[in-house]
């Protein structure tokens, strides 16, 4: 029963890489093979959106992938394949946008979240660090040598 | 001071309200967020060479865009539920005389006809891309799509799903005139 069981999970795990090669299409070299799996994989589908064209079943997404094979038999680098789709269909399908002022927000923010946490940080431990030893006051210090004082000449005694 | 602290939450909270509330309501008033930025606007359609739906031998380039007036390019297909439903529009706009060329988008070429000869044609000119190759190059990813057309042949304003009275008004009427004056000049 459990090699049953195991049988099918073992075809089920397969099962997306079979799917996945059935799409493969012949190529002149591997290198032509690797241009296209890459192009493909950050090419982002303007359909579904937050999915590659290379894993979508969009009809668009089939169609680009067609056009991006075209091109990558024509001797097209991966890069002007991804110029090519960024001419139509706008840096949106890029999902490794080039660094653009109008990018930069992008690419900075993780960075500036950074160390605008750092610094949150850093002041907070700071602010502790002050509050653990306040040092007395003055009315405080006086109280204590009060104290010490009357201490004493009770020991005296 | 710690006091003053413990309302960031809220007030970050508030700001949160007011944004979402800003955006859904950009959202009813017609803003769809999934719509993308074109690419092509006040750029040329790419040169293509597409067979008329109604003639297979007849072919048709780029040539029939530049007419010295503007028109509309609609993408469409039977398979899609929006373009049936902005298909009497379309045909209420051509019948005010404005050119609508017709790009059957990776249809049925007996469909196609079938459904312009039952439900009256709007289109000056039909055109069949069976393989998506002009809507490829023109960015389109859905339809139905509406593009507007200078007498150029440049793209100047483009429309992601259906046509109908209100996107007319709204985003194509002031345009449209515009280049109409333009041309006449």
């Amino acid at each position: 029963m459990s090699r049953l069981a195991a049988c099918v999970l073992g075809i089920c795990l397969v099962l997306p890489v079979w799917a996945a090669t059935t799409d493969s299409k012949p190529f002149d070299s591997p290198q032509q093979a690797q241009t296209y799996h890459d192009a493909t994989a950050v090419l982002r589908c303007p359909k579904c959106q937050d999915i590659s064209i290379a894993d979508s079943d969009a009809m668009i997404a089939a169609d680009m992938r067609n056009r991006v094979y075209q091109l990558v038999r024509e001797g097209k680098t991966k890069q002007q394949v991804v110029q090519y789709m960024v001419e139509r269909y706008g840096e949106f399908v890029n999902y490794d946008p080039p660094l653009t002022p109008s990018t930069l927000l992008l690419w900075a923010g993780p960075l500036l979240c950074l160390v605008a946490g750092g610094i949150i940080i850093a002041m907070q431990g700071r602010r502790r660090r002050r509050r653990s030893n306040p040092g007395l006051s003055s009315l405080e210090q006086e109280r204590l040598r009060n104290l010490l004082k009357t201490n004493e000449s009770g020991e005296q005694k | 001071m710690k006091r003053k602290v413990l309302f960031i939450p809220l007030v970050v909270f508030a700001l949160l309200v007011a944004a979402f509330m800003f955006q859904l309501h950009r959202n009813m008033q017609g803003d769809d967020p999934d719509t993308l930025e074109s690419a092509l606007i006040g750029k040329p359609v790419p040169p293509f060479q597409l067979p008329a739906l109604f003639d297979d031998g007849q072919q048709v380039t780029q040539q029939v865009l530049h007419t010295g007036k503007p028109l509309l390019l609609n993408v469409w297909g039977t398979w899609c539920p929006t373009c049936r439903a902005e298909h009497e529009y379309l045909r209420s706009l051509a019948g005010t005389g404005i050119t609508i060329i017709g790009v059957n988008y990776k249809d049925d070429r007996e469909k196609a006809r079938h459904w312009l000869t039952t439900l009256g044609n709007p289109y000056a000119i039909d055109l069949f891309d069976a393989n998506g190759t002009l809507a490829l190059n023109i960015g389109v990813y859905g339809a139905p799509e509406t593009f507007l057309i200078d007498g150029q042949g440049i793209i100047r304003y483009r429309h992601v799903g259906a046509m109908t009275a209100e996107v007319w008004r709204n985003e194509f009427a002031a345009r449209w005139d515009a280049l109409t004056r333009g041309g006449a000049q």
